[in-house]
């Protein structure tokens, strides 16, 4: 059976890894690749290494830190951030990197997936959405929720399936930052909805709700950042509760 | 010498990244017949489509010489599925070294195609698996599979059970990466170097 996935999410910033970290053990906490190999060890499944760099030569950085963490890190990784050309997208698979995300490229230029899909496999891409909730229904943002969007969720998602598309991660931006829980019956319509694995994200406050998501929510994987980061969960405690629930996990 | 055959199919880096973490320092990458017959060692990889992969092979004039390597042969993911009689992909005739065909996981309820992630492998057999325990976890990206039989050393359940990976006589295929396994994949990569 396949163990359902934890998977930490790094920012970085002209290469550093950015936000509140609280690994007292780590020599330095900007240092994406020991990071990365810290939560490896830990028994994180994947990591996503998302780019905030808004210059030019912040991302020809970040690019040069995809071939560190390749040669140093031996679980898959997906990076994420400004990708949107299948040009992007050919120098970090050349850098190294398993899998690319792509979000608000991808609803100005839904036939990126199509292109970087045929180029390089479903496997290589990850479709990123960040919805919310206006009158009932899931619209999709850009620019971490910034933007609204005609899209709605479910039939962007099914798109992006059928454009080659090979996951999806579906953050709620009601839900994200709260850590009052996911939106469950969302993602359980998206899994029943589509064939491709789901990745939830943002909301998660304890063990507990993500549990649920996993379980009651038929998510593939569940992704975080500031829970792993500040301490609050920690991994290996995280999957030890997991499997007591009778959730299939890595240990 | 480890010799890596690069035959233009799929992300070789990663494999590079593996030997190096495993301490080879310089893998040889080649499509040369002479050199291949030279290398202690030699990793088969690949991705993509199963049919594509076998023309590339053919282009190079390998699909006729790896049969005959003598020394330890690694396939992985697509690299193994070359190393069968057939795949169900393109609907290509392999090289035939595995006893064994590759077909598509059928969709049922429930079951996500492609497998992708973490999965137990378990029956696990020859030195290949060496310091491993039974449902060790490994990782998986595929939507083809090699189907069960003498040769299967390992064994996944993804609706079906399927070989996880496969030996007969000095060859070796593994269905899941290795290099991207974690501990477990490093160990198979040690494993592998020390037959």
């Amino acid at each position: 059976m396949v163990a359902k996935r934890i998977i930490p999410c790094l920012d970085v910033k002209d290469g550093r890894t950015v936000k509140g970290i609280n690994f007292v053990s780590l020599r330095d906490v900007g240092d994406a690749v020991e990071l990365g190999r810290r939560y490896s060890d830990e028994g994180a499944d994947e990591l996503v290494y998302l780019d905030i760099s808004a210059t030019f030569e912040g991302r020809r950085t970040f690019c040069s830190l995809v071939e560190k963490i390749a040669l140093a890190i031996n679980i898959p990784f997906t990076v994420g951030g400004g990708i949107s050309s299948v040009d992007d997208a050919a120098r970090l698979l050349d850098a190294g990197a398993d899998k690319i995300s792509v979000n608000t490229a991808a609803i100005k230029n839904p036939q990126l997936i199509s292109d970087i899909a045929s180029k390089y496999g479903s496997q290589f891409v990850v479709i990123a959405i960040d919805a919310r909730q206006v009158d009932g229904r899931w619209m999709a943002t850009t620019h971490g929720g910034k933007f609204p969007t005609d899209k709605e969720l479910f039939s962007w998602a099914h798109e992006a399936q059928e454009r080659g598309a090979g996951e999806l991660l579906f953050t709620s931006m009601d839900h994200d930052g709260t850590k009052a829980g996911y939106p469950l019956a969302t993602y359980r319509e998206l899994n029943r909805l589509l064939s491709i694995p789901v990745i939830a994200s943002g909301g998660a406050g304890s063990i507990q709700d993500i549990a649920d998501v996993l379980g009651e929510g038929c998510a593939d994987a569940a992704l975080a950042a500031s829970i792993f980061h500040l301490g609050e969960i920690r991994i290996p405690d995280l999957k030890r509760e997991l499997k007591k629930l009778n959730i299939p996990v890595r240990i | 010498m480890i010799a890596i055959v690069n035959y233009g199919v799929g992300n070789i880096r990663s494999v590079v990244n593996a030997l190096n973490r495993a301490g080879v320092t310089e893998p040889v990458l080649t499509a040369e017949p002479e050199l291949l017959a030279k290398a202690d060692k030699v990793v088969l990889p690949g991705v993509g489509d199963a049919s594509c992969a076998m023309a590339a092979l053919r282009d190079c004039g390998l699909a006729e010489f790896i049969p005959t390597l003598t020394q330890p042969v690694l396939g992985i993911c697509v690299g193994l599925q070359l190393m069968c009689r057939r795949s169900e992909e393109g609907d290509v005739k392999c090289m035939g070294i595995f006893d064994t065909d590759v077909v598509r996981f059928q969709p049922a309820e429930g079951l996500k195609i492609p497998h992708m992630g973490w999965n137990s492998i378990s029956d696990l057999k020859t030195g290949l698996f060496k310091g491993l325990k039974e449902g060790s976890y490994v990782y998986y990206v595929h939507s083809y599979y090699p189907q069960l039989c003498g040769d299967t050393i390992a064994a996944t359940r993804h609706g079906v059970a399927f070989s996880g990976a496969l030996a007969r006589g000095n060859f070796y295929g593994t269905q899941f990466h290795p290099e991207k396994s974690g501990e477990v994949g490093t160990l198979i990569i040690k494993n592998f170097l020390e037959l």
